[in-house]
């Protein structure tokens, strides 16, 4: 499971900071997400999933083989 | 709201961040397109056929008239890049994934959004300033109404005005879609944006004159803001009629004198803030420019969707079904709408999505090329302006197989059509500029039809296909009459 962030649609909404603050923080100086942990853990699949969902410019992508939400 | 203040103590931004429509910057239209490039690489780019050749400003009387079959017709005549022309301005139109893509992504030196709209400076006022750039607008919004804190309390504020909005309606009645909406979401509109206090001054007369204001933005704008015609005069005494409701409001307000901080709205700040000689910083006319901009983006739209959703839902009793028992439900254990619409509501979400896409509430999304910039093959020479139409991209059959058919499986696992189409299904736009209050837009919807279907059933006065959109003006808007009836449920 990978996880990027495509910067030139992140807004800096930080909902993804919200749902898996283990994986994604907010840079309040770039206004933009920053990743934490490109590789996160089995166990996080579920928040982060949840970040890339209700990313609400939809900057965020997951690769793990299996997803197909771009 | 201090930061907002704050912006607009200093004199900048005070659009409402990161809207199309209200990105627009008020009073310095024109400068940019005199420097037109003409021939050349504007002429490879194929021009779209005319339905009246005989129009001196190009396709400007088939945009003012039909622009979906305009839009429509440059896809289908030209492939992903067309042009047409409005007065004595070039636009190249894009649609498709990989040319959407382009377009949404360029930035705000390329593809610039300031100055696509014309039609919106005399709706905001001259006397107001729109030049924060799109960074730091999106960031003043970010901090004040839309941050995600606040959207509970916003959402106990839609389901309270809902229920206002109900409280007179007995057993059963008619309603008209495009006024009962309309008039709502003025209502939370104010109420979430500059605050419970100014929303209790306003009654339907505010949301008329406010309609009068979105029927001003005919397409005739890209050749005269101020034209002698109909819905243009119309536009500015409505206008005049706004400053001085507001202006009422603000004396009385004068007279009443101080109330606790806690109990202020904008109005308040905005009213508290004097220049260094100590007179008011804002008069009566700048202070409803500010309001009108600020609830512009905000209101036709979410107006629209959620008329053009009720009529899907009429349309299709089955989807509607499946709507109220997935809301029985989920309601069932007494659980609040200000809890509930900031969750998942699945089956109710993907009709409101499939409403989007059917039924976008801008089908024209513009910028103007400050660049040269390349689209494919083509280049599009800087001072031409550049569109994309979520209207035509929203309905592409690649992407959306059976694209005619209200079809609200389609975001469903493992389809996500939504998801999966993230540059053609655009109803929110897309990129950079993708709008900011779509989190916002879709609780209210929820929280709407929460309140609704919980306690009415609704049916159609009218035949099925009779309900359409008016398109002779850029903000469109139901074509009258769109009734609808209702009936209280029996309580359960």
């Amino acid at each position: 499971m990978r996880v990027t962030a495509d910067l030139d649609l992140c807004q800096g909404h930080a909902v993804c900071a919200v749902e898996a603050p283990d994986v994604f923080a907010y840079d309040k100086d770039e206004d933009k997400v920053r990743i934490l942990d490109e590789r996160p853990a089995e166990f996080r699949r579920d928040a982060v999933r949840n970040a890339v969902k209700y990313c609400p410019t939809r900057a965020l992508s997951l690769d793990d083989g299996t997803e197909n939400t771009g | 709201m201090l930061r907002l203040v704050g912006e607009i103590r200093q004199g900048r931004g005070i659009g409402y961040p990161g809207a199309e429509l209200a990105a627009a910057r008020g009073a310095c239209y024109g400068g940019q397109m005199s420097r037109q490039l003409s021939g050349g690489a504007l002429d490879a780019i194929p021009e779209v056929s005319r339905v009246h050749p005989d129009d001196p400003h190009g396709h400007l009387r088939e945009l003012r008239t039909d622009p979906i079959g305009l839009l429509r017709r440059v896809r289908a005549e030209c492939g992903d890049i067309g042009r047409f022309r409005l007065a004595d301005r070039e636009v190249a139109l894009v649609s498709g994934a990989r040319l959407n893509e382009a377009f949404f992504r360029a930035p705000d030196e390329v593809l610039d959004q300031g100055e696509a709209y014309p039609f919106m400076t005399p709706v905001f006022g001259q006397g107001v300033i729109f030049d924060a750039t799109p960074e730091r607008r999106r960031e003043m919004l970010k901090s004040s109404a839309l941050r995600g804190e606040q959207m509970r309390g916003h959402a106990a504020t839609i389901e309270a005005e809902v229920d206002r909005m109900v409280a007179h309606w007995g057993e059963a009645g008619e309603i008209d879609l495009l006024d009962w909406f309309a008039e709502l979401t003025i209502y939370t509109t104010s109420a979430c944006l500059v605050g419970q206090p100014f929303r209790e001054e306003l009654d339907a007369r505010f949301a008329r004159l406010y309609h009068d204001l979105e029927r001003g933005t005919d397409a005739l704008a890209y050749v005269d803001p101020y034209a002698d015609i109909e819905s243009f005069r119309r536009r500015d005494q409505a206008r005049l009629a706004l400053v001085d409701l507001v202006q009422d409001i603000m004396n009385r307000r004068r007279a009443r004198g101080k109330v606790p901080r806690d109990e202020r709205d904008l109005l308040d700040v905005l009213m508290s803030l004097h220049g260094e000689d100590g007179t008011p910083q804002f008069s009566a006319d700048q202070i409803t420019g500010i309001f009108i901009s600020m609830m512009f983006a905000g209101h036709h739209t979410s107006s629209g969707t959620a008329a053009w959703a009720l009529i899907e839902l009429m349309r299709h009793p089955a989807v509607l079904r499946d709507v109220v028992a997935e809301l029985d439900a989920l309601y069932a254990d007494g659980s609040s709408v200000s809890f509930q619409a900031l969750r998942s509501i699945p089956v109710l979400e993907s009709v409101l999505k499939e409403t989007l896409r059917l039924h976008p509430p801008l089908i024209l999304l513009l910028r103007v090329a400050m660049q040269d910039i390349r689209f494919d093959e083509f280049v599009v020479p800087a001072g031409t302006m550049v569109g994309a139409t979520p209207r035509v991209s929203n309905r592409i059959a690649e992407d959306f197989p059976d694209p005619e058919t209200f079809d609200p499986g389609r975001y469903l696992d493992p389809r996500q059509e939504d998801l999966i189409n993230r540059w053609t299904w655009i109803p929110f736009g897309a990129g950079r500029h993708r709008c900011v209050g779509s989190a916002f837009a879709m609780m209210q919807l929820k929280a709407i039809f929460s309140v609704l279907l919980r306690d009415y059933e609704f049916t159609m006065a009218q035949p099925a296909e009779s309900y359409r959109d008016d398109c002779s003006k850029m903000v469109i808007q139901l074509e009258q009459p769109c009734r609808a009836r209702y009936r209280r449920r029996a309580r359960r």
